[in-house]
């Protein structure tokens, strides 16, 4: 066995109410590592004969949680959730921060892998090797805050009344799901801490279909033996010095950015992208830092770079709102997105979506489609259920919000996402809409526009992602390079935050793969042989997608219209990006990732890499292609 | 000649904390070789998001632990101030968690005896982190005349002054 692995994941299937253990062969973890790689294969060892016939929503679909070796040891503990993605079809690495992973490593699983349905609604309570699946009607209907509190109590009573003796026993982590998951809205995630939450992919949404409330953890041993423990501490160390000296992200973490990536840098959303460009001082990280933080450093599991905040509604309509940050994501998608610039508003609705279970950035990104659409005249009042949807009534969004969740009215249209949505309404009204759907394969984009080219994304960051709008894993040339999607699968596969990766040399990371596993990993052997497996396999799965909705990649994988669109405003008015050229960036990706000019990985590519079986699942769509 | 130290407190200022647990990891570290949060001697409780803190052995003037140790197993080192665990000796029979006004000790999750605070003989490497990381929830101090035993309280009821503080008049009701 590996070191630094459990050596096993927990299965669960829910409409046989069993639970078993699966051990983990080493030349996959090898190969995949963890996470979001083993979760790329598994999905398709199991899945992948049937790929587009799976409905993500169906008992078939397979849920999964998968820490990754180095979780708990880096610092910044996270877990990635995956399965087939009901937003794109394909798979996406859907990381969450919190204590969920340490805590599974701790009573003795890597992961966890969840199939089938239960019948009614239930949690999973583990701890260490005893595995309960339990009755959740009490919860189920509740929102983050109440679930919390309600499974808190529950577990730890619980714990007592079986192991008296112990002492006080602390909450087990949880993750779980609000009213948005239950009724299966696309854009639901699994949440974690009452702000936290693995959002894209909208995994909330899988979890609903199986009734799976809530699964709380409690591990009371050690994390799984390092190899090389001494070394293990000195490289954290050495990330810790680092990161203690960054005051930007300790201090503010993204908060900056709600003011700044407008202001400085044109690319924020602004009135669903119709803008990048703000300089709304009442939006400035001062405002948050002086009026609604109560907390100034909040982390999760190890991490030294506390980019997390408190945050507290004291004052006016708003008082009681409660959220994190937010942080620049949500600041951005419920903020200037949305004509919202003050902090009040802007953590009230990031409330609003932390307790119904919404994603902010997708949830943010359908507001704004919607709201256009109304500034348009092309949804009006009646449509919307009465409410007047206009930009920066952070009141009337949130009721807009409400009922996305419970799928009400226009709501249950919305609750689709942007992309189906604008297919749906665009049917009904004989338009194309899409033109205002700010999304790739499914999945609204980041808060990091491309036109002013003064962020990171490149211009094919979204285009040509095998996790679509995703921003926390953009494409980019080349492939072996720090802006390289492989980059991003190290990251969530080894299961930690990318946050305490920032300004660390890039060596660091392998070597703390081998001083944790034993084993010797070099960046060439990475990018080269391990990574780009689960790119090629999160490829075919992607391109195969279905059953309601599958994507060509001479259609697809383009960037959203919009963003061809010259900038409107701000210091990079009259910027957009360059079609010709993203074309000619595209074609150079797919030469790159072994793909044929369709876009289409090569046979030669994946037998090469050992993938036979991919190779031929996409024989068919390379017929179709010729 | 060696000076002998003065017995030391780890005086504590709970509304900073993070909830980062490096001093969990460091106190296992240091304990057990090898990062294991339920066997560190100062656990962070988080019943409410954002309302996390360090529960950890406050030395109460009159140790009432060591005094309900039925089996002597509980001693107080004149050194630190800390109260010392015999691990041989010890039961893990429950009594000192029952007579700390706190409930803070636990038992060892793998081993019978019970884990309390061992000031690590002067030099508390929970402190030591929590310090270098810059915030400063922890800090060492001599020990003096004062009302230790404050500190020593149960979790809900820490927790619940927190979310008074943090969250209002609600507040309490998340926990």
């Amino acid at each position: 066995m590996i070191k630094g692995y459990a050596g096993k994941l927990l299965e669960v299937n829910l409409s046989a109410g069993k639970t078993k253990d699966v051990e983990l062969d080493d030349e996959v973890l090898k190969d995949y590592m963890g996470g979001r790689g083993l979760a790329a294969k598994i999905l398709w060892d199991r899945l992948g004969h049937k790929w587009e016939k799976v409905n993500p929503l169906d008992p078939e679909n397979i849920l999964l949680f998968l820490t990754g070796p180095l979780t708990g040891y880096f610092p910044g503990g996270r877990i990635c959730v995956s399965g087939k993605s009901p937003q794109s079809n394909g798979v996406i690495g859907s990381t969450v921060g919190g204590e969920f992973g340490v805590e599974l490593r701790c009573a003795g699983y890597d992961g966890i892998i969840v199939t089938g349905k239960a019948d009614k609604p239930v949690y999973l309570l583990i701890k260490d090797s005893d595995v309960e699946i339990r009755d959740a009607s009490n919860l189920w209907g509740k929102d983050a805050k109440q679930t919390m509190t309600l499974l808190t109590r529950e577990c730890r009573e619980l714990l007592k009344k079986r192991y008296p003796l112990f002492g006080e026993w602390r909450e087990p982590a949880m993750l779980y799901i609000g009213p948005a998951g239950e009724n299966l809205v696309r854009t639901a995630v699994v949440a974690a801490k009452w702000a936290h939450a693995a959002g894209y992919g909208g995994y909330g949404a899988v979890m609903g279909s199986k009734k799976l409330k809530a699964i709380a953890v409690k591990g009371t041993g050690p994390l799984p033996e390092a190899a090389n423990l001494k070394k293990v501490e000195k490289l954290i160390d050495e990330i810790c010095k680092v990161i203690y000296e960054g005051e930007l992200w300790r201090r503010w973490g993204t908060g900056a950015g709600g003011y700044e990536v407008g202001a400085k840098t044109s690319s924020e959303p602004v009135r669903n992208w119709q803008e990048e460009w703000h300089d709304e001082k009442s939006f400035g990280v001062d405002k948050f830092e002086d009026r609604v933080w109560v907390k100034q450093c909040w982390s999760d599991f190890g991490c030294p770079t506390n980019c997390l905040k408190v945050a507290v509604v004291k004052t006016g309509k708003f008082k009681g709102a409660i959220t994190d940050n937010p942080d620049y994501e949500l600041q951005a998608y419920l903020g200037p997105n949305l004509g919202i610039f003050t902090p009040e508003g802007n953590v009230y609705m990031a409330s609003v979506v932390d307790d119904l279970g919404l994603c902010g950035i997708q949830t943010g990104n359908v507001l704004g489609f919607a709201a256009e659409l109304y500034q348009r005249g092309i949804l009006t009042k009646d449509y919307l259920d009465g409410l007047e949807l206009k930009w920066g009534d952070a009141e009337v969004f949130g009721a807009l919000t409400r009922k996305i969740a419970y799928r009400e009215g226009v709501g249950d249209l919305l609750a689709e996402g942007t992309y189906r949505a604008a297919l749906k309404l665009g049917k009904m009204k004989k338009m194309d809409l899409l033109p205002y759907a700010v999304q790739s394969k499914g999945i609204g984009i980041g808060a990091h526009g491309i036109r002013s080219g003064k962020d990171y994304p490149d211009v094919i960051s979204y285009a040509v992602s095998v996790q679509g709008g995703d921003h926390t894993s953009t494409a980019g040339l080349p492939l072996n390079g720090g802006g390289s999607e492989l980059t991003e699968i190290f990251n969530d596969s080894a299961v930690y935050c990318n946050f305490n990766s920032f300004g660390i040399r890039r060596t660091l990371k392998f070597e703390f793969y081998k001083a944790v596993t034993g084993l010797p990993m070099t960046m060439k052997e990475w990018f080269g042989k391990r990574a780009i497996k689960t790119l090629q396999l999160q490829r075919a799965m992607l391109l195969l997608g279905g059953p309601d909705t599958k994507w060509k990649p001479k259609t697809d994988d383009v960037n959203p219209p919009r963003f061809y669109e010259p900038l409107p405003s701000g210091p990079y008015k009259g910027k957009t990006a360059d079609e010709a050229a993203v074309k000619k960036k595209v074609k150079d990706y797919y030469k790159a990732a072994g793909w044929d000019k369709n876009g289409i990985p090569k046979s030669t590519t994946l037998k090469k890499l050992g993938l036979q079986d991919a190779d031929e699942a996409l024989q068919k769509l390379r017929a179709l292609q010729s | 000649m060696k000076k002998k130290k003065e017995p030391i407190w780890i005086a504590r200022e709970f509304t900073k904390c993070s909830g980062c647990r490096k001093c969990e990891i460091a106190c296992s570290l240091s304990h057990e070789k090898s990062i294991w949060p339920e066997a560190s001697r100062v656990r962070i409780f988080m019943l409410v998001p954002g309302a996390e803190f360090p529960h950890l052995c406050a030395q109460c003037e009159d140790y009432p632990c060591v005094k309900a140790c039925p089996v002597n197993a509980l001693s107080t080192s004149e050194y630190t101030g800390a109260v010392l665990v015999d691990s041989k000796a010890c039961t893990a029979c429950g009594k000192c968690i029952t007579a700390c006004p706190g409930r803070i000790p636990h038992m060892h999750p793998t081993e019978k005896r019970v884990l309390i605070c061992d000031l690590c003989d002067g030099n508390p490497q929970c402190v030591k982190v929590c310090r270098e990381g810059g915030w400063n929830v922890f800090k060492t101090v001599t020990r003096r005349n004062r009302a230790y035993e404050l500190y020593a309280r149960k979790p809900e009821e820490v927790t619940r002054d927190l979310c008074a503080k943090f969250y209002g008049e609600k507040g309490e009701e998340f926990v």
